[in-house]
């Protein structure tokens, strides 16, 4: 089978950077077109990577937008109107910054982890905030959601998906439908779609590595 | 033809970075100069509630903040000059170096927030980003962007002038041609460059400005 077209996603399921990766592929439903290998062995030193024709691409936007460029039949990621682009581009890079800030979370403890969960708290009512100018009608039905699912859509769902797992561990709520109802109802919407189902990890999964990584992070600051 | 208008503050290389694309493509625009250290408009406040920063570009009434997001949005919205080339794989790359100019800003930057034994370090990790920058990033290519300026070159502006200043300053050494060859000719080319040479803020006024910065930014490092 010759390299061409052939797509490797390298990243292993724990990273939500490689997550978004793997929904924007699954959503694409590229199976058919391209034939496509999900190594889930990182072996480039930053993941995820992305190799098409041969060529490898890094940084898990630029790799979306790629992905949107290439195939441009079936769903895009990103609607056609500049204006439109920008807010979601903007808050898809907003989830960065509450990215680092829940990860400060999972690796502290006492005073630190307070000033942790305030910070990251106060990120995510922001993105609340966004959302609620994004989706003026509310967030889209599951069905609304199998027409159309946007880069932000993926991005939330990839990185805030296991909010669930995350309060099993830590035995606080940051993301829940009190607080952030709308950040909510859109992960509750997208894991129903049939590409999200079928490689969503179940939450013993999610609460066992969080687990890991939290005692690996405690114990190394405290060496 | 709907009124452009751009909220920046003199000093800024993020401002410049959208000057220039507008001047590049044509585009008229007006311009509003923020005072954002010390009293922030009502204007700024009501387009970017969220980060209240400055660039913002408005369109047509409608806010778009972030610098490289407004870049893409420019780009979207004006075709002419392109910024990005047309290969998605290409395009990937661009975007690529615009994220690791703005992820690693503060490695970059630190030398001018620093002294002593700190900036020597500083000063050692911006030279290590500068090596990646001209040997993987610039590589032999006259621009950033290939034989035409792009969205990258834009991205890396302020190494070719803001960058100088800074390190005239902070008594560290500039980008030099013995040490960065192909930097350092891409400096001199970038400055040449009609539309860049008119668009550039006065040296002596940043000097000034510049110099009372890095006096605040050494001040608060030591509370």
């Amino acid at each position: 089978m010759a390299k061409q077209n052939m797509v490797i996603l390298y990243g292993t399921w724990t990273i939500p950077y490689v997550k978004r990766v793997e929904l924007t592929l699954k959503v694409k439903d590229l199976r058919n077109k391209s034939p496509m290998l999900l190594k889930l062995n990182p072996i480039h030193k930053k993941v995820p990577v992305l190799v098409h024709n041969g060529k490898a691409i890094t940084e898990s936007l630029v790799i979306i937008e790629y992905i949107d460029e290439t195939w441009k039949t079936g769903p895009r990621i990103l609607p056609q109107d500049p204006y439109k682009r920008s807010q979601i581009r903007i808050w898809a890079s907003y989830i960065q910054q509450v990215n680092e800030a829940m990860v400060m979370v999972l690796k502290t403890i006492g005073e630190a982890q307070e000033n942790a969960i305030k910070e990251v708290s106060e990120k995510v009512k922001l993105l609340e905030a966004g959302l609620k100018g994004l989706f003026p009608d509310g967030i889209p039905s599951v069905d609304e959601y199998s027409k159309n699912v946007t880069l932000l859509d993926l991005v939330i769902l990839a990185n805030l998906g296991g909010y669930e797992a995350q309060e099993g561990v830590l035995g606080v709520k940051i993301i829940d439908s009190e607080k952030t109802p709308l950040i909510v109802s859109c992960i509750t919407a997208l894991i129903e779609l049939p590409a999200v189902k079928e490689s969503w990890m179940p939450d013993e999964k999610v609460v066992a590595f969080l687990k890991f990584f939290r005692e690996n992070a405690l114990n190394s600051a405290a060496a | 033809m709907s009124q452009v208008t751009v909220l920046g503050a003199w000093s800024s290389p993020y401002v410049y970075r959208v000057i220039w694309a507008l001047k590049l493509k044509g585009v008229d625009y007006e311009y509003v100069e923020e005072d954002v250290l010390h009293n922030k408009s009502d204007r700024l406040l009501k387009y970017n509630p969220v980060h209240k920063k400055v660039p913002v570009l408005v369109h047509a009434g409608k806010p778009i903040a972030e610098s490289a997001v407004i870049l893409e949005y420019i780009e979207e919205t004006w075709p002419q000059n392109p910024l990005l080339p047309k290969d998605p794989h290409e395009r990937a790359l661009a975007r690529f170096w615009i994220k690791f100019g703005e992820d690693k800003f503060g490695a970059l930057f630190g030398f001018f927030m620093t002294e002593g034994e700190q900036q020597v370090k500083a000063t050692k990790e911006r030279q290590e980003q500068l090596t990646i920058l001209e040997e993987q990033g610039l590589g032999d290519k006259k621009f950033f962007g290939g034989d035409e300026i792009g969205m990258a070159d834009l991205e890396f502006g302020w190494l070719a002038w803001w960058m100088d200043v800074m390190s005239e300053l902070a008594g560290v050494k500039g980008i030099e041609a013995e040490t960065f060859p192909r930097l350092h000719a891409w400096i001199q080319r970038f400055k040449d460059i009609p539309t860049i040479k008119e668009h550039l803020p006065d040296r002596s006024a940043m000097l000034t400005y510049f110099k009372g910065g890095r006096a605040i930014l050494l001040a608060s490092a030591k509370s």
